[in-house]
């Protein structure tokens, strides 16, 4: 075909007046080049290392604990809940709770069971409690944040292990009171930070107080850890 | 009478003839009540004003609110009636009983505390908008409150004692959650049953749907949070007072409520309903008390049973 671009003349002036006859072939392939597989590579995360796939989940497990010590008005805790942070701080804090004063089975603390159930168990209570009620805020985002904002109250346990054994008898049960306090208020206002703005203005007190009590009694089962001798 | 009371005394006079053969058969064993039976069908269509004239001054705008149960009376019978838009599979159904604000929640705890004899708390405060929100976590919070303040008087009544180590006791929690959801939900669900049984199918004179009782059983039992806490002063005399002060509070909101509706019975089967509501509750109240709250005997020596478990307590202040 003849497409000389010539100053004046039209483009394709020429096409006007050929034709294909018959026995041209007209044959070809068609072959995507291979630089053109990027898009597909950006989602497809089968092909990369274990290692890479472990630390990009850690990374926003981490990026979300930063998001819940300092509180502030970002989305990122909602807009890309995940799982996988509460379970980590569940099954830690159990794990913490344990090793107590076991001596009789029955007037132990709590079982490991018996934490996991509570704040399972009552992380869905809670989102129901502020679904029921006129809630905007979806079951997992909501879940994701209240096990989320158990962390200062993990921190605090470990402060507390720390504490038990360095120090006996009144001071460390007033340090420790001070410090399960202090992250008590902490998870309260950190998970009525992200939590509180989706609900009806005249329902705000209705949503907030069943949160208090959750952490109000995970609070309690670190304050009344107490190791045996 | 009302109008639409009116308009349903035809059925009504074929039901209630069906509910007065069935009771006299039931009061057959009671002869000397036959009599009052056939007093109570003569009285039955002044029986709605007769509890109204009971509940006090506000007669006048009581009359209103009767008005509003009898139209919503034609729906189903375990629940508030107009609330009954959807299926009982659909959210929807379960936030037609959230329905409450702040301080409509607040408002009704402050009646639960505070029992006038004229104010029927179903009547009053609830007026037909039963909600699931206030009994569920008044049980949830007294749960906690009466296993944690049993544990906090147990640890301070045995403070003196060189043997004692603190424990936890985590699984009085389970307990306690046991014993008050289920007196929170099955002794409704049995007054409830009684009190429809004993008025026949009907339900025009001002009987509570399932929901109601449920929420005034509930409502009620937000006295024994703050008690409880208060338990933990160790004063046996003190603990008894409060254990006294709360019962009467809550069993005159639950008295005040029936009573309107078992009033129309006879006067033996109302007696004996107000005397079963009191004792259930006061079985609660000293149930909690007596096994949260068990004062320590230190006169008692060390048991031989319990010595391996004792541990040399590292955590007392001397």
């Amino acid at each position: 075909m003849a497409e000389v671009d010539e100053p004046g003349k039209p483009l394709f002036a020429g096409l006007s007046d050929v034709s294909i006859s018959e026995d041209i072939p007209v044959e070809g392939d068609i072959s995507v080049p291979v630089g053109s597989q990027n898009v597909d590579d950006v989602f497809s995360t089968l092909d990369e290392p274990v290692k890479d796939t472990i630390l990009r989940d850690l990374r926003a497990v981490g990026k979300k604990f930063i998001h819940v010590m300092y509180p502030k008005q970002s989305s990122a805790l909602l807009r890309d809940w995940d799982l996988w942070g509460p379970l980590l701080l569940c099954v830690t804090l159990a794990l913490m709770l344990q090793g107590g004063s076991a001596d009789s089975k029955e007037d132990g603390g709590p079982q490991f069971a018996e934490v996991f159930v509570i704040i399972w168990f009552g992380s869905v209570i809670i989102t129901l409690n502020s679904k029921l009620l006129g809630g905007t805020i979806s079951f997992f985002q909501s879940l994701c944040v209240l096990g989320y904002c158990i962390l200062p109250l993990t921190v605090a346990m470990v402060v507390c292990r720390l504490v038990l054994l360095g120090f006996t008898g009144t001071i460390s049960f007033i340090i420790r009171l001070i410090v399960v306090t202090a992250s008590f208020s902490w998870s309260v206002f950190a998970s009525t930070a992200f939590l509180a703005d989706s609900q009806p203005a005249n329902r705000k007190a209705l949503v907030v107080y069943p949160i208090f009590l959750f952490y109000f009694v995970i609070g309690w089962m670190v304050l009344t850890f107490s190791p045996s001798q | 009478m009302s109008q639409p009371d009116r308009l349903q005394v035809p059925g009504g006079l074929l039901l209630w003839m069906n509910a007065w053969f069935s009771s006299v058969f039931f009061m057959s064993m009671f002869s000397a009540e036959l009599e009052e039976a056939a007093e109570l069908l003569s009285a039955d269509p002044g029986a709605s004003t007769l509890s109204l004239a009971s509940s006090g001054p506000a007669g006048s705008t009581r009359v209103d609110l009767e008005d509003e149960d009898d139209f919503g009376q034609e729906s189903s019978e375990l629940l508030g009636g107009e609330k009954q838009t959807s299926g009982f599979w659909t959210f929807e159904y379960y936030q037609s009983f959230f329905n409450v604000d702040t301080v409509q929640v607040l408002d009704r705890i402050k009646g639960s505390v505070m029992p006038l004899p004229g104010r029927n708390f179903i009547r009053h405060h609830i007026r037909n908008n039963p909600d699931l929100y206030g009994p569920f976590w008044i049980c949830a919070t007294l749960v906690f409150s009466v296993a944690i303040s049993g544990n906090l008087s147990t640890f301070l009544s045995e403070q003196g004692d060189p043997r004692y180590h603190y424990r936890p006791q985590f699984h009085k929690v389970s307990i306690a959650a046991v014993v008050v959801f289920l007196y929170a939900w099955l002794v409704p669900l049995a007054m409830w049953g009684f009190l429809t049984w004993r008025q026949g199918t009907e339900r025009q004179t001002g009987g509570y749907s399932f929901l109601e009782t449920v929420c005034v059983y509930g409502y009620s039992l937000f006295i024994y949070i703050p008690t409880s806490v208060l338990w933990i002063i160790p004063f046996e005399w003190l603990r008894w007072l409060l254990i006294v002060v709360a019962m009467v509070i809550s069993g005159s909101v639950l008295v005040i409520t029936f009573w309107p509706v078992v009033c129309d019975d006879t006067k033996a089967a109302a007696f004996t309903t107000v005397a079963i509501i009191m004792l259930l509750h006061a079985l609660l109240a000293i149930g909690c008390k007596l096994y949260f709250f068990q004062t320590a005997v230190h006169a008692v020596p060390v048991i031989p049973t319990a010595a391996p478990n004792r541990t040399t307590a590292t955590q007392q202040d001397h």
